[in-house]
């Protein structure tokens, strides 16, 4: 048997004997999974044991290097890994800011001794990552933040406020842009910086949506002070970082469930089934013909949209370069969504307009949240208007 | 997985690139419009694309094809489809091909294929009926004789249909209009008694024409497989068509955008160039995302033709309303945003536009393929 194939088999195994069951088959959403650090709330002793097993492998990032709290695996393992993962239908042990955001621009702009010293707990999610990105001042014009970051010799001051700060009131540490040059024009005076939550100055209030509550908060500083080793990359090259990061940050949101690349077979067929319960039913189809060419039009959306993450995917893989349909994922994933919710939410007609309590089933309750809730898809992460100005620039080559 | 094209494939692409730019730009379409061209094709272009075996491109090495796929195939039915290029590939050997392909007999077979693969004949498929495209609303009769069958009923929109040297004539031998079962398959002659043959002149000048027949006498050669019990035959040869024609409207409409993107660039208004003004970027950004989506369902559909998936049927509809639903987007806008020259004849892009709604409305508009999707998926 070849190494790979008994490392495959050893994972099994050990899968096996130590995925809890309750681990096993996908979540109801991710804010009910585990995002690790000292303050994470709503956490069973199952999700504890799983995030602490697959850290002690070093498989919750089983790519990065061991001294960084990987497990060193290659391509071909890391894929059998998955494989067996996928087997026993293994939630994901951990979600994480400071994987899929924070590490890779670590990585690329960080000096040694910072990945050494940050690296590792994130790969155990010992440590919970926000990202102190947008102001109120400053969204779609994000290079116009005003948190300041003054230099007293050894350490940083930072006063400002964020907003848009998920999962702020259970994060330990944040990833900050800040403006350390005010007189120089607005891109070339941002710096980013890494900064522990608890540090006296920082208080964060959440922000309820039109949906309830939710996970982001408004994060504000007052003479928080920072030590200069946490500064990541040059002083005032932060904006090169913060742009390398959103790009991480628009593949994350991408790969998300919800996003209609078809993820869940639990979800799939849902649809369907409330158009029948709702709509009614004859001969096993939708009784309501125009509920029905509304939920074929979103499947085969769906299908659309599939083929193109498959091709973009297949492309990447035959060693192409980047093709310019990566630039609409994020844009078209989140309109196929609110669509979605939307022809979910006509379906339900009244049932779809409770608030809570008495008169409405959970799961009605529930879809009326979604839809609320999608409606920040399209907005969050960069709006659609910015993706379509990017879609013009960069890849129709249209003039400024 | 087939969402990215093989050496082989990408070559066979460039190959008909290069031919189609030398040998049939658009101007080629409006020359045969303006010449009143009776076959409606340039006979010397076709005769060209025979030589690159074209012709017999899906059909087996045993009847003269190439034995190609369909992935192949819609290749070659875009390149065409970007110069709007009129040639019978689709009615001849997707639709009518394919009829003979899995209903006949090897008689039929090499009796009708092997002279399309050479170039030699022309086979055009008619099947519908109404204004609107439904397979089996079929009331054209086929009632069974002494040394045959007699068919007497009408057709429309017949693909190639005047210039063809045989029709397949799709005919109900039982059960009632809208049946599934009962339908048969018919090789007949254009020259025979009771044919008549009726070009129609539609708005993209390509070719299309009505079919009337009146007590026409077939032979019992005649019937390709069981009577009753073409479905199944014309089904897949349908699938096959429509994947090839959405194949041809990417083409069109990527053509199409690139005429309106390049027009956004250079047409200058107000002092600058018109592709600098927002709301013109954001719809010509929507093009674009509505173009890379089509552009890898339908090479999925024909991908799922090609490893004889499940689903391809539904994946053929899927393709085939996408494309409609895009190419009325891009055929719009490219229009709109020519401004004046956009509607004038002169300018190429209203020549797209016309083909465009006929495309839409060929082999099922989006309705139809949504109902079909739906059926299929089971809702």
């Amino acid at each position: 048997m070849s190494d790979l194939a008994a490392f495959q088999e050893e994972a099994r195994t050990w899968l096996d004997a130590n995925c809890p069951e309750s681990m096993r088959g996908s979540a109801k959403s991710t804010e009910e999974m585990e995002w690790g650090g000292k303050r994470a709330q709503g956490r069973t002793d199952d999700r504890k044991v799983w995030l602490d097993r697959m850290a002690s492998q070093g498989w919750i990032c089983p790519r990065w290097p061991t001294e960084y709290g990987g497990a060193g695996l290659d391509a071909a393992y890391a894929n059998a890994l998955n494989q067996e993962l996928r087997r026993i239908h293994a939630q994901r042990p951990l979600m994480s800011f400071g994987i899929s955001m924070l590490a890779p621009v670590l990585m690329e702009y960080g000096t040694e001794e910072q990945k050494l010293r940050f690296l590792p707990d994130i790969a155990s999610g010992r440590v919970a990552w926000c990202q102190g990105y947008s102001e109120p001042g400053a969204g779609s014009d994000l290079a116009s933040l005003q948190t300041r970051a003054e230099d007293r010799g050894d350490h940083y001051l930072v006063n400002g406020q964020k907003v848009w700060t998920s999962y702020a009131d259970r994060s330990d540490w944040i990833f900050c842009l800040v403006r350390t040059q005010p007189d120089v024009s607005k891109h070339d005076g941002i710096s980013f910086l890494l900064f522990d939550m608890q540090s006296p100055g920082v208080t964060v209030s959440p922000i309820r949506l039109i949906s309830g509550s939710s996970p982001f908060c408004q994060t504000f500083f007052e003479d928080v002070e920072v030590p200069k080793g946490q500064l990541v990359g040059t002083l005032n090259g932060g904006w090169t970082i913060a742009k390398r990061l959103l790009q991480h940050e628009r593949e994350m949101i991408s790969s998300l469930g919800g996003i209609g690349s078809g993820s869940g077979d639990e979800k799939r067929n849902g649809p369907i089934e409330i158009a029948k319960k709702y709509c009614g039913e004859v001969d096993g189809r939708i009784a309501d013909p125009i509920a029905r060419d509304q939920l074929a039009q979103i499947r085969m959306d769906e299908r659309s949209f599939g083929a193109t993450l498959r091709r973009s995917a297949a492309e990447a893989k035959a060693g192409m370069p980047p093709g310019p349909a990566s630039s609409m994922f994020k844009l078209y994933g989140t309109e196929l969504n609110k669509r979605r919710h939307e022809t979910l939410i006509s379906i339900l007609g009244a049932q779809g307009l409770g608030w809570e309590g008495d008169g409405f089933e959970d799961a009605e309750l529930q879809e009326t949240r979604d839809w609320l809730r999608s409606k920040g898809n399209s907005i969050e992460g960069g709006t659609s208007e910015v993706q379509l100005n990017v879609i013009a620039k960069r890849v129709l080559g249209l003039p400024d | 997985m087939g969402l990215v094209l093989t050496e082989e494939q990408t070559l066979l692409k460039q190959t008909a690139r290069e031919f189609i730019e030398a040998n049939s730009p658009v101007s080629e379409l409006r020359r045969l419009r303006d010449a009143q061209e009776p076959a409606g094709i340039d006979r010397k272009l076709w005769a060209q694309m025979v030589e690159l075996g074209w012709a017999g491109a899906t059909l087996p090495e045993e009847l003269d094809g190439m034995d190609l796929g369909w992935v192949e195939f819609g290749q070659l039915l875009e390149e065409c489809g970007r110069t709007l290029t009129a040639q019978p590939l689709i009615a001849s050997i997707a639709l009518a091909g394919e009829c003979v392909l899995r209903a006949g007999n090897d008689a039929q077979r090499t009796a009708l294929l092997a002279p399309i693969a050479r170039g030699e004949k022309l086979l055009a498929l008619a099947h519908q009926e109404g204004p609107h495209y439904a397979p089996f609303e079929v009331a054209t009769r086929a009632t069974a004789n002494g040394n045959g069958f007699q068919l007497d009923g009408s057709k429309t929109l017949v693909l190639d249909g005047h210039i063809a040297d045989h029709l397949i004539v799709v005919a109900r031998s039982s059960g009632e209009t809208g049946d599934r079962a009962g339908l048969s398959l018919f090789v007949v002659n254009p020259t025979a008694a009771g044919v008549k043959i009726t070009r129609t002149v539609l708005i993209d000048g390509r070719n299309a024409a009505k079919v009337e027949l009146a007590d026409v006498a077939v032979g019992a050669d005649a019937l390709l497989g069981e009577v009753g019990q073409g479905a199944e035959a014309l089904e897949a040869a349908l699938d096959r068509g429509t994947a090839a024609l959405c194949a041809e409207m990417v083409g069109s409409m990527s053509a199409a955008f690139e005429k309106t993107t390049e027009y956004l660039r250079t047409r200058e208004q107000f002092g600058v160039p018109i592709g600098s003004f927002q709301a013109l970027k954001h719809r010509a950004a929507q093009m674009f995302v509505e173009l890379e989506l089509t552009r890898s369902i339908v090479l999925d559909a024909l991908t799922a033709l090609d490893e004889d998936r499940k689903n391809a049927s539904q994946l053929v509809s899927c393709a085939k309303a996408r494309c409609n639903d895009s190419i009325f987007l891009i055929g719009n806008e490219s229009v709109q945003m020519h401004g004046g020259i956009g509607v004038t004849d002169e300018e190429d892009i209203g020549l797209y536009l016309k083909r465009a709604r006929v495309t839409q409305f060929t082999l099922g508009h989006s309705a139809h393929h949504r109902e079909r999707f739906a059926q299929l998926e089971g809702f």
